[in-house]
């Protein structure tokens, strides 16, 4: 073992304005505690439904208070933020090899680019929005 | 081979994080729909109602809610760390519990359905 071992100095609450990247991950990290709110939100929602028409009409009636429909927005910002770097980083964290070659990473972040948006205008077209 | 729990907490964290990323945004923009009241036909109580009602439903809003609610409660987990709560283990505990108590509360209700 070393005598002198070189101990790097880490800010514990503030080491990510270091670097342009850190700030980054910050951002893609922070965006989870809205999509968590969020959830909660969601799971209000269907405890509302199972208990009856009044508590969800209720439930409907109360996620139209401005603070809910900022939270919302920012709910969503949030999500598709998660979203777009997830589908990114597919491509790093699940390469995906035919034959000799791997496939291009564009193609397999693309392909889930293209998953989303028909998933996403299927389930607005069944939801009954268009 | 070394045994680890990690997979466990893992696997949910990764199909988790995949399902936030296909479904919450939508999902979002349903209830910001009905949240500018525009409730859309799908959101209506009788229409999720009938949803909810089929077992293939209760599944699908189970799957979706359980996954994603882990997911987050991963990565606030690995947030709170970043931030410079070093206190993991307290962290851990409360978020996990949170979100299977949340899966739980909401399975027993689609169930009742």
């Amino acid at each position: 073992m070393s005598r002198r071992p070189y101990v790097r100095e880490v800010p514990p609450t503030a080491w990510y304005f270091r670097h342009p990247r850190y700030l980054r991950y910050m951002a893609r990290e922070v965006t989870s505690i809205f999509v968590g709110a969020y959830c909660v939100l969601l799971t209000v929602g269907v405890l509302r439904l199972a208990q009856g028409q009044a508590s969800y009409e209720a439930f409907l009636q109360a996620l139209q208070s401005p603070a809910s429909i900022v939270f919302q927005l920012l709910a969503f910002a949030a999500a598709s933020y998660h979203a777009v770097t997830w589908f990114t980083a597919t491509q790093k964290a699940m390469p995906l090899q035919l034959g000799d070659e791997f496939v291009p990473g564009g193609w397999i972040a693309g392909a889930h680019f293209v998953g989303w948006g028909l998933l996403s205008a299927a389930i607005l077209y069944f939801a009954g929005v268009f | 081979m070394a045994k680890s729990h990690k997979p466990v907490v893992w696997f949910p964290f990764a199909a988790g994080g995949t399902v936030v990323a296909f479904f919450i945004p939508v999902i979002a923009l349903l209830t910001l729909l009905a949240a500018v009241g525009h409730v859309p036909a799908g959101l209506q109580y009788d229409q999720l109602l009938a949803v909810a009602h089929h077992p293939l439903g209760k599944l699908a809003i189970f799957s979706v809610l359980a996954l994603s609610l882990w997911g987050s409660a991963h990565r606030l987990r690995c947030t709170c760390f970043d931030f410079g709560l070093r206190i993991d283990g307290l962290v851990a505990a409360v978020l996990y519990v949170a979100a299977i108590a949340c899966s739980l509360l909401a399975g027993y209700a689609l169930l009742g359905l």
